[in-house]
């Protein structure tokens, strides 16, 4: 049996991504696209802290990690704020049906 | 096999597990709850790379912050008195196609790449270092980070905001 190492960690969160990316092609309501991002965003934060960890790159990877977590949350605001307006003009959030910017 | 294996294939599985059932259900309130196991196995697999401080902002940001929001998004986007919040997809088939492939060849890369890892050695604490560094080599990007979250704020508060007055 392999001791878990760097491959381990990069395999985790190549799976996360393709769940991630999976979520936001096929889902037509606007939440769940964002639930896509967010692990898209968890799979690249994972493997950053993976190569700080396993690499000779001293803070940078958890810095990075930490500024991408700064970032997601300020994604998530702006983007329920959207969505939120979305659904005031046409009562329903689904995003392949939302064609216009203006009324 | 040692206990950090069984700990990391702990942690795997649950993240894949609940991701999938993020993914997969048809439920929208289903998948918000397992986002957050998602979130939870994250956090532990940043704790087992040695970075507890990474850990515990990802649980109050992302379980504290994040998925409240999103919740709050579903309540408010969903009509109060059905029962089932379902939600459709789209393209399914072609699409696990090609997600597959895409998985397939990012294990490919991830697997076969010769990668230089060095042996980890376990820090005690990874705050104090990380609080010199944000603030001596990313001074900078602290004080963008800080107008960023401010701009988000307003800008969150202004796009959801009701103007009655207009009407």
């Amino acid at each position: 049996m392999v001791h878990v190492g760097l491959t381990h960690f990069l395999i985790l969160s190549s799976i996360l991504f393709s769940f991630g990316i999976y979520a936001v092609t096929v889902r037509k309501n606007a939440i769940m696209v964002l639930m896509g991002v967010e692990l898209i965003l968890n799979s690249a934060n994972i493997n950053f802290v993976a190569f700080a960890r396993y690499g000779n790159f001293g803070w940078d990877g958890q810095l990075m990690a930490l500024f991408v977590i700064i970032l997601a949350a300020a994604e998530a605001a702006i983007a329920l704020a959207i969505v939120l307006n979305i659904y005031k003009t046409y009562l329903h959030i689904n995003v392949d049906e939302v064609d216009k910017l203006k009324e | 096999m040692e206990l950090y294996d069984i700990i990391f294939y702990f942690f795997a599985l649950l993240i894949v597990g609940s991701a999938a059932i993020v993914v997969g259900s048809k439920n929208l309130a289903h998948s918000a709850f397992s986002l957050l196991f998602t979130f939870l196995g994250v956090a532990g697999i940043y704790v087992m790379l040695g970075a507890d401080f990474i850990g515990v902002v990802q649980l109050m940001v992302y379980v504290g912050g994040i998925l409240i929001l999103l919740l709050f998004g579903i309540m408010l986007t969903n009509k109060i008195t059905s029962v089932e919040i379902r939600n459709e997809s789209t393209f399914v088939i072609p699409t696990i196609i090609a997600v597959g492939i895409l998985a397939a060849f990012l294990i490919f890369i991830m697997t076969e790449t010769n990668w230089t890892a060095i042996a980890p050695q376990f820090p005690n604490s990874t705050i104090k270092s990380l609080g010199k560094e944000l603030l001596e080599s990313y001074s900078f990007v602290f004080e963008l980070l800080a107008v960023i979250l401010l701009i988000a704020l307003i800008g969150a508060a202004t796009l959801a905001r009701n103007d009655n007055k207009e009407k």
